[in-house]
């Protein structure tokens, strides 16, 4: 297991977003990758009910929302994972006693959930205009039973791989903002998949500095 | 208060609008606003966007005992869902009188009017049957939610294909959808909800009424109808008194609209069916507008593999040396395993600190015993302690002799989380 293979598995799947669709929510977007789709929306500053206020900064809410049954321990751990990601880059001390809520409702689940709720949510943001201090981006890679690490993998990768991990990667500097990893999987094998999804976080960026570009282009 | 002198202007200013009948939106009184139904990837899936008010279906099926009442019938369950996303009012887990009124409504209208046929999900009589269910989560609140709600769930039914199945005898088989095509549901007619909002005691009427015309409306009127002008609920709200030929009216423009609309269903419907038929592409990253300012897509990007091997070196190089790594844990009895053995403490506790730990619903002092199955996510943490072990390793040192493992046929509770005893 010195040697892993990051040959033809390395592929991002077609992506795509669109910003700014519902007209309730004070910024919303949707992302697509491949057959999985996430539809998020952001409320906020708003009120903060008192028994959840924060005296210096702002208190951030997320809700995954499962499209069949009620939501359960696996939507709660996905909810744990984006709330630290987003307040580890939301300027929360700029909103003292507010609240932000950040809804997700998964669309269609086809593989790599968590890091297209990532990116859903980190455009939702961009659309409401909360400050933030840097952008984030998700990306899950699977390490399948012959070692090879595939990026973004769909359902049926997932299912059959022996390690499947996601991490949120910040744009300024590539860090980890945060990661959330299942299956055994040796040390060597944690940061090359980590170097990976630092690669493949570049395109993602590109693309966030695209779409706002395409959408300002009018104005700007 | 100032949401009532809000509601008052409002009403005030909207009543004198349709008096010279035009709506903020430009509409006439009897239109529609725009409707789109897209239907998803999987089977049963589907979006209806009613102007901006944004709704989302999901059907589902499971085999289940039936009730005992109805032993030959399959079961169909409805579960509206008002999204937080919707709207700022709407909060999770709160049951509102709006939320429970939409599910009772969408009931009525699809269970009562037996427009699905139940008879056809029996599989064993008395034993198994289908259960069909249909989850409508409203995902934008700008007015109308019954009838999108109704138009969403209907096109999901009519979209979704539940798995085939053979009965010889006693033995059931489900075919997956690779082994046979999936089955469409039986149904007999398509009813969809049309509502009308009235104001000045019943004077003027609206069709389709957007959330700002909701919240000055007097009374609400709900007509179920299906394409053959059958009607199959009709429900009154807001307490207003409406005469026999209002009603009669109302039905009657209920009757266009339907038909209107169930024309719009089918033809989604038997466009989806040509796409996937062809071989298309088809599901929401399809139905996505291209030509928006706000929407972009990028095709399969392959990602750049120089300097990852280099990358992670770099990374492995700066930190300490990793130890061996095994990928599974020791399989001691059935249910009962082992990971890793404990290692020096360097916390430099006082030993009576984990006595206490021990107490509880142990009889007797457990080792370091985790019960873990083949494939139990590990933390990454947990992996620098793994090693090949062909026998149980004593850790502790505890007053007990003697070694036991748990079987899980023992009647006591076994808890789950492991200790390590520091020295």
């Amino acid at each position: 297991m010195d040697q892993i293979e990051t040959g033809s598995g390395s592929v991002l799947r077609e992506y795509g977003s669109e910003q700014n669709l519902l007209s309730k929510p004070d910024g919303s977007a949707t992302f697509l990758q491949g057959d999985t789709s996430v539809l998020a929306g952001v409320y906020g500053p708003a009120e903060v009910k008192v028994n959840k206020e924060i005296y210096d900064r702002a208190t951030l809410e997320v809700v995954v929302q499962p499209k069949v049954g009620m939501s359960s321990v696996r939507e709660r751990a996905r909810e744990q994972c984006v709330r630290e990601t987003c307040e580890a880059v939301l300027l929360s001390t700029l909103h003292p006693r507010s609240s932000l809520t950040l809804i997700l409702q998964v669309v269609h689940d086809d593989g790599s959930l968590l890091s297209c709720c990532l990116n859903a949510a980190c455009m939702a943001l961009m659309d409401a205009g909360l400050p933030m201090g840097r952008l984030f981006c998700g990306v899950t890679c699977a390490i399948d039973s012959d070692s090879q690490i595939i990026t973004d993998p769909t359902a049926q990768q997932e299912r059959e791989s022996r390690a499947l991990m996601t991490f949120a990667i910040d744009s300024k500097e590539r860090n980890v903002l945060m990661s959330s990893t299942k299956g055994s999987f040796s040390v060597k094998e944690l940061q090359q998949c980590i170097a990976l999804s630092q690669k493949a976080s570049e395109k993602i960026f590109q693309f966030y500095r695209d779409s706002v570009k395409r959408r300002y282009s009018k104005i700007l | 208060k100032t949401r009532k002198l809000e509601k008052n202007c409002y009403r005030k200013s909207y009543v004198w609008l349709i008096h010279m009948a035009t709506r903020l939106d430009g509409r006439q009184t009897y239109d529609y606003r725009n409707i789109r139904i897209t239907f998803g990837t999987d089977y049963g899936c589907c979006t209806v966007s009613l102007g901006k008010t944004r709704v989302l279906a999901q059907v589902s099926c499971e085999l289940v005992p039936p009730k005992d009442s109805r032993p030959t019938e399959g079961i169909v369950f409805f579960n509206l869902e008002l999204s937080p996303m919707a709207s700022p009012a709407f909060q999770p887990n709160r049951q509102s009188e709006l939320l429970v009124t939409l599910n009772r409504q969408l009931e009525r209208c699809l269970r009562n009017s037996k427009c699905i046929d139940t008879e056809s999900l029996c599989v064993v009589s008395g034993e198994k049957v289908w259960q069909i269910r249909v989850d409508v989560h409203v995902l934008n609140h700008d007015g109308n939610l019954m009838d999108a709600a109704s138009i969403a769930a209907i096109s999901a039914l009519s979209h979704f294909r539940r798995p085939d199945v053979a009965i010889q005898g006693r033995d059931i088989t489900i075919f997956s959808p690779e082994e046979r095509d999936p089955v469409a549901l039986s149904i007999y007619h398509m009813p969809i909800c049309v509502s009308f909002a009235f104001f000045q005691q019943g004077t003027y009427l609206l069709v389709d009424p957007c959330e700002k015309e909701e919240q000055v409306t007097d009374g609400l009127l709900v007509i179920a109808m299906n394409k053959h002008r059958e009607i199959c609920s009709i429900q009154s709200s807001g307490g207003i008194m409406l005469l026999k030929d209002q009603v009669l009216r109302c039905s009657k423009i209920a009757s266009v609209k339907v038909s209107e609309i169930t024309d719009l269903i089918n033809k989604a419907l038997e466009n989806d069916k040509r796409v996937r038929k062809e071989g298309g592409r088809f599901g929401f990253a399809e139905s996505m507008p291209k030509e928006r300012i706000t929407a972009l897509k990028r095709d399969e990007a392959p990602v750049e593999m120089t300097g990852v091997q280099e990358m992670a070196e770099e990374f492995l190089s700066k930190g300490e040396a990793a130890p061996e790594v095994v990928s599974s844990p020791v399989i001691v009895a059935t249910g009962t395993g082992q990971l890793g053995e404990g290692v020096q403490s360097t916390w430099g506790l006082e030993e009576e600190d984990e006595e206490d730990e021990c107490q509880g619903e142990m009889d007797k002092e457990e080792k370091k015993k985790k019960k873990a199955e083949k494939g139990t996510a590990f933390t990454f943490h947990q992996l620098f302690f793994f090693h090949f072990s062909d026998e149980v390793m004593v850790i502790s040192d505890s007053e007990e002799e003697e070694v036991v493992v748990l079987n899980p046929e023992a009647p006591y509770v076994f808890s789950l989380f492991s200790e390590y005893s520091y020295q």
